[in-house]
């Protein structure tokens, strides 16, 4: 019988089943379902399978590889520009190594369904020199799961398996097979290769690089990359989700020549024997030009190689069957367009949101302190950016509000304002209150506390119960750390809270303290209960 | 056996039950599904839609090609013209008639109804309205699943029972209430000749 699964639950079940023993995340469109199966899994919870989310990728990083040091498997879990805040421990665990198997699993976003760029992962699998795997459907995404414990096993690297929104969002019959065990503890016979001083990390660097060979020839025995010769007009190699929009124009019995790469480093017998047999090639991969840049590096600048660079595939964007079928010369334009009629429907706050309410207080001050100063973050109230509220002005990464706050103080703005979530503030936003209480600088930072991770479906946010003590702790002043209910009837109250302490000359923090309205009721008695303890 | 239909509305609105009452009808008849639906952001009060394609053979692409949706089916008018370029030249298209105004540019609603009547092929109906006669509004979704249910190649079985498996855990009384508006839907549509609008 067929499990009907999104892409991600897929991934999900095939670690439990792999012998996953934890799983460390922080939530992100479109990562955040893969998690979330494990946590409601009872499977997992009567395994003892780790779940909890992490404060941020780069602690749930860490903390990944502080498992598999356990010789116990491991996975993480983000989306692609999570894998920038935990960039250093994911180039430097490629160095070290891992000892139980250890899985990176990342989701792309092109398009920028939920995110502000569209940056393509298998990069940083390069970058980092270790395997990458694509899976191109939910069937796939379950079975690779088992492969890359086995492979990380074998090559004692990590091994990223990279996701797309389409592939994570999407739900498909999926046949689970049998679980295997966790591994048992075995910590590592030599632990220097994980002390990466310069003595062994060059050691241990060059163990790396010694690996290249062993990595591609896996990858030409992979059974995930499949070669197919037969008409040699126009060969076409295909990648993850990719194949799909393929197969989708081209039917099953078709009589193109066809390499399907779901494993990197890329499969170099397979892609020269694709080469010579045919006219030209067709790379259509979904995200960047990545398999299409190395084909360019391996036969040199060269026509018969057409892809997104030759501008045959828009650069830009996620790919459609009809975007493919384009390409491949098989679908024409379609002349039926949205009628006029037809509005635009962007996302907004929900109607009661304590966001809302504490863009409104910042709004009536705008006109005092000008348009352009307000510092905004990631999270639902990035809508603030959008009309009717057009509040914020800047929107970077994760914690940036406070730090790009503090820059533009320093450069000489007055009135610099931080809008920053309780979740995000967390993330990535207590280090830059430090640089600012550090310095003394004169800002004003709004906590903007809704008792959630709200835009990735309300998860738990470890910052609940927690946002005072650390700021204070972090050294703000107590008599500019004022705490404010972000309701309609306080709006005049919190106006002079912000004039007040815009006013004064250094750090302050006003902490808009509201649970998000779409937490249930039964779960805001929990988070309150859950507050009450945190202080006793 | 090819369907594909696209399901449209606004976050929140419950376009989502609607799929998982036909992948759970489509994969108890041993049909290949698959089904593409919108998380994060855009869920927020804006446009969504899923893809939902069934196939006794296999499925490659999980978004509808351009022109090759057998039906759209909407809960909400304006969001059903959105994706027209979807919709086969036969296609068939379904709405509720309630509009859903969060947005202040929000056309004249007669232009929206006219527009859908320019298709040969549509159902328009007061699901909303009905559903809330029945009992909870909303169940509107389901009083438009009965709408399209007639047009699909699942029997109709296998939706109703794909209902109960679905709300079962929720409550008998919940069961009952999408059972009865999914039977009104396949009433309305089966007795549909003409929306007229009234102010």
């Amino acid at each position: 019988m067929k499990n009907l699964v999104l892409g991600n639950e897929a991934l999900a079940q095939g670690a439990i089943d792999a012998g996953l023993s934890g799983v460390y995340a922080y939530p992100g469109t479109p990562s955040t379902e893969i998690t979330e199966y494990i946590q409601r899994s009872k499977t997992a919870k009567s395994l003892g399978i780790h779940s909890t989310w992490s404060v941020n990728e780069k602690t749930a990083m860490e903390a990944a590889l502080g498992m598999s040091y356990t010789g116990k498997r491991s996975m993480v879990v983000m989306k692609h520009v999570g894998l920038n805040v935990a960039s250093d421990v994911f180039m430097n665990m490629a160095v070290s190594g891992i000892n139980g198997g250890l899985v990176v699993v990342v989701a792309d976003d092109p398009s920028m369904h939920s995110s502000q760029n569209e940056q393509d992962s298998r990069f940083y699998g390069k970058f980092a020199q270790i395997p990458i795997l694509e899976p191109s459907n939910q069937q796939d995404a379950y079975n690779m799961m088992h492969y890359a414990f086995d492979l990380s096993e074998e090559f004692q690297l990590p091994i990223l398996l990279r996701m797309v929104t389409r592939l994570s969002h999407s739900r498909a019959g999926v046949v689970f097979k049998e679980r295997r065990t966790q591994n048992g503890m075995q910590l590592p016979i030599d632990t220097k290769r994980f002390a990466l001083i310069p003595a062994f990390a060059r050691k241990q660097y060059q163990t790396l690089v010694s690996k290249k060979d062993l990595l591609i020839k896996s990858s030409e025995l992979s059974k995930f990359n499949k070669l197919e010769l037969k008409n040699s007009n126009l060969g076409i190699i295909c990648s993850g989700i990719a194949h799909n929009y393929v197969m989708e124009n081209i039917g099953e019995e078709n009589n193109y020549s066809i390499l399907k790469i779901s494993q990197y480093p890329m499969p170099k017998d397979q892609i020269k024997a694709l080469y010579d047999h045919c006219k030209m090639v067709l790379v259509v991969e979904e995200g960047y030009p990545f398999i299409e840049e190395i084909l360019h590096d391996y036969f040199e600048e060269n026509p018969k190689i057409i892809g997104k660079i030759s501008g045959d595939l828009p650069f830009t964007g996620e790919l459609t069957p009809n975007i493919v079928g384009k390409a491949l010369g098989l679908t024409k334009d379609i002349d039926e367009e949205i009628p006029d009629v037809v509005s635009n429907r962007p996302p907004q706050l929900c109607d009661g949101c304590g966001h809302t309410d504490m863009f409104n207080a910042i709004n009536e001050l705008i006109p005092e302190i000008g348009d352009k100063n307000v510092f905004g973050d990631i999270g639902c109230y990035a809508l603030g950016a959008l009309p009717p509220l057009n509040t914020i002005n800047t929107l970077i990464d994760m914690g940036a509000s406070i730090t790009m706050a503090k820059g533009a103080a320093d450069g000489g703005m007055e009135n610099a304002i931080a809008i920053i979530g309780d979740s995000t503030f967390t993330h990535s936003g207590m280090t830059g209150l430090l640089d600012a209480v550090y310095e003394n600088t004169p800002i004003t930072v709004i906590i903007s506390d809704n008792s959630a991770v709200a835009m990735t479906g309300a998860q738990d946010s470890s910052a609940l119960g927690r946002i005072k003590s650390i700021c204070l702790g972090i050294g703000v002043d107590p008599k500019h750390f004022i705490t404010v209910i972000p309701l309609r009837k306080n709006h005049d109250e919190i106006v002079e809270v912000l004039r007040k302490e815009l006013n004064f000359k250094g750090v302050s923090v006003i902490l808009a303290q509201r649970a998000c309205v779409r937490i249930p009721s039964n779960k805001k008695e929990e988070i309150k209960q859950k507050i009450a303890s945190i202080k006793n | 056996m090819n369907t594909n239909i696209i399901i449209s509305g606004v976050g929140g609105q419950g376009i989502l039950t609607i799929a998982a009452v036909l992948d759970t009808a489509a994969l108890s008849e041993n049909l290949n599904v698959k089904q593409s639906e919108v998380h994060g952001m855009s869920q927020r009060g804006g446009a969504v839609q899923s893809h939902v394609r069934i196939s006794d053979k296999e499925i490659y692409s999980d978004l509808i090609p351009k022109e090759k949706a057998d039906m759209i089916l909407s809960v909400e008018p304006m969001e059903l013209l959105r994706y027209l370029p979807y919709l086969k030249k036969d296609g068939w298209l379904i709405t509720d008639s309630k509009p859903f105004e969060n947005i202040f540019d929000y056309p004249k609603k007669d232009d929206v109804y006219k527009q859908i009547k320019t298709h040969k092929n549509h159902i328009i109906i007061n699901a909303t309205s009905q559903a809330k006669r029945i009992g909870n509004s909303k169940a509107a979704n389901m009083v438009l699943l009965g709408a399209a249910s007639t047009l699909l190649p699942i029997p109709e079985k296998s939706m109703t029972d794909a209902i109960k498996k679905l709300f079962q855990r929720k409550s008998e009384k919940i069961v009952k209430l999408n059972l009865e508006a999914f039977e009104k839907g396949k009433e309305l549509a089966e007795n549909f000749k003409d929306f007229v609008y009234r102010e």
